[in-house]
């Protein structure tokens, strides 16, 4: 079964063209990650995806589940079963963490007193509750803002799930916490042919693979997708020698 | 049990501004119809009557009229000065009442409401107030309001008010507090509906170790010209804090504040913040900051703008419509967190706003 198809993509964002003839095809239980250098426009196709309106769509199409969400407002594709965690997302005066829980819990179709308790829960296990009546992402450290972005995502409960350096910040101490929840979120505490859940996370350091295995890479390059690959030799190769010999060896390989 | 039998529309009016005329809730209702008024109070500890009637009771009501506000300051407090009704509450010494006294001024058919109201918190006293000030639904004419609060040593005086007028009305308040040494003073306003002009800036002399905050929640709809502040005094260690918040719906806003300090180790801080929902209209904040001492400590802090389309973007992704997104970040930049007020007055004040909330988009 096909989750998320991004069919010869071109995006412009500001009067630039910053992505250009992507494509991914992403399946039902299956986890992506993509890796580029900075402004490879990897947050950017993530933006695109979930339909940020800076972002135009100026060639191509998006489809989730074979039906085309290219031009769906976001909340109509959060709707549909997609879900992100941003890496800065803005902060929110007068809108507390909790109150966007529970939007969150209604978007996922929970009702009464199920809203509260799924709430206790996954805060207890993101160790949020004593964040819940501040102000979003007000003054919060960078591992609380990663924590508050899964804590989100776990009431959204989404199909396919985008995280955008969701390891970027974080200290020892919430890397673990980060890691299970994503585990969670992906599915990947369940045995291959009984996971459905499929998601694109996006790192630059690859400590999140450490905690949660993925089935393919991807690495971007100028707003282009120059290899897909085993995740880990992908990273290897990184690590090693840097991107641009990696990009080099894509090319190379593609011959 | 129903107290007084009211037209639908008064207390309709009446029940926007927070005024429930209900013995369970409140501790008192004054309740005034252009100049004539009526009392109704079901508990000790807390005087409520008429000005005229609290005249002619007390000798020394009079040595406390017009002391803060000057009867010559303006042509309104001249006006009123000649001809007023208004409420007299006088919380008694040491008693402290948890439900609060309501009171209601109604502009109902004549040209000009002219009030004039005086309210003591005797020392050690705690005493609530709600005020709610309304007029007939497309009335036309002008309320001027001169109050003077009196907060004696060691007392705490809450005092909500809630404005609700019509397109065609002017307001033009004339308050001014003195608050004694330990006393608490906390001032709500909340002005959420379409008015034509409205003027108002409360002067506060706090004295030693007093404390005061002063909060402000308005919405200017087109055609509206709100002009809004306050200026407190600060004396030897004595702190107050300014917050406003105000929205251009297409109308004006002058948000003032002015902070004195006067007296060494004082403290205040001014929080004046607009949002824009409008390409018309305009916010004009002036936060104004004045030492008279080398041992004081004031601070400001002003911001006018537009919602961040950002933060509507990030809400969307939750699932929220733009609508509900803009709604929701509306909503909670008019929910300020005022320090020290009860819940149910809170409850009020959310209620008001949640009132208007669903048409301010």
């Amino acid at each position: 079964m096909e989750s998320l198809r991004v069919i010869n993509l071109g995006v412009e964002a500001g009067g630039k063209r910053i992505l250009e003839n992507v494509n991914l095809y992403i399946k039902n239980g299956q986890t992506f990650v993509l890796f580029g250098p900075n402004g490879s426009g990897k947050s950017s196709l993530l933006s695109a995806i979930i339909g940020h309106p800076n972002y135009k769509i100026v060639k191509g199409r998006i489809t989730f589940r074979s039906e085309d969400i290219t031009n769906l407002s976001p909340n109509e594709r959060v709707k549909k079963g997609i879900g992100i965690a941003f890496q800065n997302p803005p902060k929110v005066s007068g809108v507390k963490l909790i109150d966007i829980l529970r939007y969150c819990a209604k978007t996922a179709g929970l009702k009464g007193e199920d809203i509260e308790s799924k709430i206790e829960e996954y805060a207890k296990m993101m160790e949020m509750e004593d964040m819940l009546e501040r102000n979003l992402n007000d003054g919060f450290s960078g591992g609380e803002v990663k924590r508050s972005e899964l804590l989100q995502l776990m009431l959204l409960n989404p199909d396919f799930v985008m995280l955008d350096e969701p390891d970027s910040g974080v200290d020892l101490e919430n890397i673990s916490i980060v890691g299970n929840a994503i585990k969670k979120l992906l599915e990947r505490d369940k045995s291959e042919k009984e996971r459905r859940k499929s998601g694109l996370i996006i790192t630059h350091t690859g400590h999140i693979l450490d905690y949660v295995d993925a089935d393919y890479g991807v690495v971007l390059f100028n707003g282009r997708i120059s290899c897909i690959g085993d995740p880990y030799e992908i990273l290897e190769h990184i690590r090693k020698y840097g991107y641009e010999a990696c990009i080099r060896k894509c090319l190379e390989d593609r011959g | 049990m129903i107290i007084l039998k009211l037209p639908e529309e008064i207390s309709e009016r009446a029940k926007s501004v927070g005024i429930e005329f209900d013995p369970n809730k409140r501790a008192a209702s004054f309740l005034q119809i252009d100049q004539e008024s009526n009392v109704y109070s079901w508990i000790n500890g807390v005087e409520v009557m008429s000005i005229k009637e609290a005249i002619k009771k007390y000798e020394w009501v009079k040595d406390y009229m017009w002391k803060i506000v000057k009867s010559e300051k303006d042509k309104y407090t001249k006006m009123a000065a000649e001809d007023f009704n208004g409420y007299f509450i006088r919380a008694l010494p040491n008693s402290k009442v948890d439900v609060p006294v309501e009171a209601c001024l109604y502009l109902k058919r004549v040209k000009t409401q002219k009030v004039y109201n005086l309210v003591i918190a005797e020392e050690g006293s705690e005493i609530n107030i709600i005020s709610g000030c309304t007029s007939h639904p497309s009335s036309v004419g002008m309320h001027i309001g001169v109050s003077e609060f009196f907060v004696k040593k060691g007392a705490k005086l809450t005092f909500t008010m809630i404005h609700n007028w019509e397109p065609n009305v002017e307001v033009r308040p004339r308050s001014g507090v003195v608050v004694d040494e330990g006393g608490v003073f906390v001032s709500n306003y909340v002005l959420l509906s379409p008015v034509k002009y409205v003027e108002s800036y409360p002067v506060a002399y706090l004295n030693k170790k007093a404390r005061a905050s002063f909060t402000s929640i308005i919405v200017a709809h087109e055609g509206s010209t709100i002009d809004l502040g306050n200026h407190v005094i600060l004396k030897e260690e004595s702190s107050a804090d300014i917050v406003s918040r105000a929205i251009s719906r297409g109308g004006n806003v002058i948000s003032r504040g002015r902070i004195t300090g006067e007296g060494k180790r004082c403290k205040g801080h001014l929080e004046c913040r607009g949002l824009m929902l409008s390409d018309e209209g305009s916010i004009l904040a002036i936060p104004e900051l004045e030492a008279k001492h080398p041992d004081v400590d004031l601070s400001h802090e002003a911001a006018v703008g537009k919602i961040a389309e950002e933060e509507i973007f990030y809400l969307m992704t939750r699932g929220l419509t733009r609508d509900e997104a803009t709604s929701a970040i509306i909503r909670g930049f008019l929910d300020v967190e005022i320090k020290g007020l009860p819940e149910f007055l809170k409850k009020e004040i959310d209620k008001a706003i949640e009132m208007v909330g669903e048409d301010l988009m």
